[in-house]
C-alpha cells in the first residue's frame, strides 16, 4: 500500500463519505406510514396509509369503512317518516341539514309542498346547522396545527347555536324535526329574539377566528399553496361545497337550483376563491359562516305567518316514482336518490354524501406532499366520518 | 329546474323544456341508437337510459357536452325483496302475490334486474342528467360494465362501493377492493335477496308508526 500524505488521506475519506451520502440519497428505501384509524390527527376513524420517500408522500390511500352503518340497506325496511331519524346521523354535526333533501324528495314524489312558514323555518334551521357545523371546523382547524385556543372558542360559540336548535326542535344534535309536508312544530316564543343575539355573537366569533388564525403567519405558511386542487379536477371528482368553490367554481345549490326553501327570498353572496389550496378552502368556510348568519337574520325579519304543516295523510304512502333532491349542506352537496314503489317505505335510497366524494380525491391531492401537510390538507377538505361511510 | 340566477332561459315556456330537449337531441346525435329511452319531468329532471355497451361512451358524450361535475354512480336492484318491506310481521305467513314479486323497473324502463345509475351535472348550464343502463348477467351470474374512471376520475370510489354492494365488476378499474366490509365478506349487501338479519330475527316493534300531526289537531281529538 502506498503511503499517502495526511492531506491526501483526509481528502480520500471525505470523498468516500460524500459517495456514501450520495448512495444513501439514491437508494432510500421507502417506508409505509399508517395513520389511524385511532390517531390524534385523524378525525374520527379515517385511516390513511401513506407510502413515503423520505418526508414526501409517494402515494396515499385513505381507508374508510370503520364506521359503515349500512344506511342504504336500513332505509329499505323503514317507513318514510322513520328514515329521517336514521339520516340525522350521517353528518352528525349538521343533522337537520341531512333531513331536508330527503323530505323534499319525498314531497316531490307526493307532489306536495310545505307551507311558506315551514319553508322559512326549514331554511333557518338549515343555516343554523351549517353554522354549528362549520364553526366547529374553524376551531378544529387550529388544533391540526398546534393552536389549541380556537377550538375552545368554537365550542363555546357553537353551544349558543346548539341551544337554539334545541330550543326549536328539542334535540341538540339529532333534531328529527322535519316532516313530510312541513315541520313538527312551530318555533317557540322568544326564539327569534334570541337568534338575533346569537347571530351577532357568531359574527364576532368569525372576526376573532379571522384575527387569531387566518392572520397567523404559521397558519398561512402551513396552508398557502398546499394541496392545490384545480377546478377541472375538483369537478371530475365531484368535490362540492366550499372545496369546489375554493377551486374557483361558482356553484352553490342554494342559489343554482329552485327548491321549496326560502333561499330565493334572501340576498347572500356565494364566495369563491381562485387558489384552490388549503387556505382557500378554510377561508371560504369562514365566509360561509358569516353569510349564513346574514341569511338567518334576513329570514327572521321576513318570517311569514301561517301553519307549519300541510294536510298529509296520517299514514304516508309515497306514490311510485323516482326523485333526486340535493341541497348545499355544510359539507357540500348532499343528495338522496329516492325510489318509491308506492309502499310505506322507500324501495331504495341512494345517499350521495358530500364527504365521500370530497375524500375520494385524497390519493390524487396527497401525492407528492410532505408528511405534516397530510394533516392540514385533510383538515381543510373537511369531512365527517359518518358522512363518508354512511 | 327553474333558475334563480339571470343566466338561463326557462321562464318563457312552462311545459316545454328546451334545455333538456337540446341535451337529449345532442345525446341522440352522438350515440344514435344507444339511447334507449328518455324520461323527462320538464324543468325538474331528466333520465336517460343507454345500452350497456355504450355506458362509457355515454359518459364521454355527456362530458363533452359540458357535464363536467360528477355527482354519483351506483346501481339498482329492481327485484322486490323476498323478505317483505320490513313492515310486516315476519312471524306471519305472507300469502303469495305474483304481482308483488314481479320486477318492475322505474323511469325509462329496462329489461334486467340490475341497472346502473349515475348522475352528472353541468355547473354552467345548471342542469343534471341521471343516466341508466341495463346490466345483463353473464352465464355464471356475474355482471360487468366498463369503468368510468377515464371519463370521471371521481368514479373510482363509487365503482368500488358498487362492486362491493351489488357485485358488479368494472372493466378497467385498477383496484376493486372492498371499502367497507372485510375482504373475505361473502354476499352483496344491497342486493334485495341479501337478508337484513337484524330485522328477520326480531320483528320491528312499530309496524305502523303514526305520530300526531299539528295540522290534524282540529279534526281528530286524541292521537294516542
Amino acid at each position: 500500500m502506498t503511503m499517502l500524505s495526511e492531506r491526501q488521506q483526509m481528502s480520500y475519506i471525505a470523498s468516500q463519505a460524500a459517495d456514501a451520502r450520495l448512495n444513501v440519497e439514491l437508494e432510500t428505501e421507502g417506508m409505509t406510514l399508517n395513520i389511524g384509524p385511532q390517531h390524534p390527527a385523524t378525525h374520527g376513524t379515517l385511516r390513511i396509509i401513506a407510502r413515503l420517500d423520505g418526508e414526501q408522500v409517494v402515494w396515499a390511500e385513505p381507508s374508510a369503512g370503520y364506521m359503515h352503518r349500512g344506511y342504504e340497506k336500513l332505509t329499505e325496511v323503514r317507513t318514510f317518516p322513520q328514515v329521517t331519524a336514521l339520516i340525522n346521523r350521517i353528518d352528525w354535526l349538521g343533522s337537520f341539514a341531512n333531513e331536508v333533501p330527503f323530505i323534499l324528495a319525498a314531497e316531490q314524489l307526493m307532489d306536495i309542498e310545505a307551507p311558506p312558514r315551514a319553508q322559512h323555518i326549514r331554511t333557518i334551521l338549515f343555516e343554523l346547522s351549517r353554522i354549528a357545523n362549520v364553526s366547529l371546523f374553524l376551531g378544529d382547524l387550529g388544533v391540526q396545527m398546534g393552536a389549541v385556543t380556537p377550538v375552545f372558542m368554537a365550542f363555546r360559540d357553537r353551544e349558543y347555536v346548539l341551544n337554539l336548535i334545541e330550543g326549536a326542535t328539542g334535540g341538540r344534535f339529532h333534531p328529527n324535526f322535519d316532516r313530510i309536508g312541513g315541520l313538527k312544530d312551530d318555533l317557540p316564543k322568544g326564539w327569534l329574539d334570541e337568534t338575533r343575539q346569537v347571530m351577532k355573537k357568531l359574527r364576532n366569533f368569525c372576526d376573532e377566528i379571522e384575527d387569531l388564525l387566518f392572520g397567523n403567519e404559521i397558519f398561512q405558511s402551513r396552508t398557502r399553496g398546499i394541496g392545490v386542487i384545480p377546478a377541472d379536477v375538483a369537478r371530475q371528482y365531484g368535490l362540492s361545497g366550499a372545496n369546489l368553490r375554493a377551486s374557483g367554481v361558482d356553484w352553490d345549490l342554494r342559489r343554482d337550483q329552485s327548491l321549496p326553501l326560502a333561499y330565493d327570498k334572501v340576498d347572500f353572496r356565494v364566495w369563491t376563491h381562485p387558489d384552490g389550496d388549503s387556505w382557500a378552502r378554510c377561508w371560504i368556510r369562514l365566509q360561509e359562516v358569516r353569510e349564513a348568519t346574514k341569511i338567518v337574520d334576513q329570514l327572521i325579519e321576513t318570517l311569514p305567518p301561517g301553519p307549519v304543516m300541510t294536510k298529509v295523510p296520517r299514514i304516508i304512502k309515497v306514490p311510485e316514482g323516482e326523485a333526486w333532491v340535493s341541497t348545499e349542506n355544510p359539507l357540500g352537496e348532499m343528495g338522496y336518490y329516492v325510489v318509491s314503489k308506492g309502499d310505506l317505505g322507500p324501495f331504495r335510497v341512494k345517499i350521495r354524501s358530500a364527504s365521500f366524494n370530497n375524500i375520494s380525491i385524497t390519493p390524487w391531492v396527497l401525492k407528492g406532499v410532505y408528511v405534516p401537510d397530510i394533516i392540514t390538507i385533510l383538515a381543510s377538505l373537511y369531512f365527517i366520518l359518518g358522512d363518508i361511510d354512511r | 329546474m327553474a333558475q334563480l340566477s339571470d343566466t338561463d332561459t326557462d321562464e318563457s315556456a312552462p311545459v316545454v323544456d328546451e334545455l333538456r330537449n337540446e341535451i337529449v337531441a345532442r345525446l341522440r346525435a352522438d350515440l344514435g341508437d344507444a339511447v334507449v329511452d328518455v324520461h323527462q319531468v320538464p324543468q325538474v329532471d331528466l333520465w336517460v337510459r343507454v345500452t350497456p355497451e355504450s355506458w362509457r361512451s355515454a359518459g364521454e358524450a355527456l362530458r363533452a357536452q359540458g357535464f363536467d361535475y360528477f355527482c354519483f354512480l351506483s346501481a339498482m336492484d329492481w327485484m322486490p325483496s323476498p323478505f317483505g318491506d320490513g313492515e310486516n310481521d315476519p312471524t306471519e305467513e305472507v300469502e303469495e302475490d305474483p304481482a308483488a314479486s314481479e320486477i318492475r323497473q322505474g323511469y325509462t324502463g329496462g329489461d334486467t334486474r340490475f341497472q346502473m345509475l349515475a348522475r352528472v351535472t353541468d355547473t354552467r348550464r345548471h342542469v343534471s342528467v341521471t343516466l341508466k343502463a341495463d346490466l345483463p348477467q353473464h352465464d355464471d351470474g356475474t355482471m360487468s360494465i366498463e369503468s368510468w374512471i377515464p371519463v370521471y376520475a371521481g368514479a373510482n370510489w363509487h365503482e368500488r362501493e358498487t362492486h362491493e354492494m351489488f357485485g358488479i365488476s368494472f372493466d378497467g378499474h385498477p383496484d376493486l377492493r372492498n371499502m367497507y366490509l372485510p375482504g373475505d365478506f361473502e354476499g352483496y349487501p344491497l342486493r334485495k335477496d341479501f337478508p337484513l338479519l337484524a330485522r328477520l330475527v326480531k320483528p320491528w316493534p312499530g309496524i305502523v308508526d303514526v305520530e300526531p300531526m299539528p295540522a290534524s289537531d282540529d279534526d281528530e281529538g286524541d292521537d294516542s
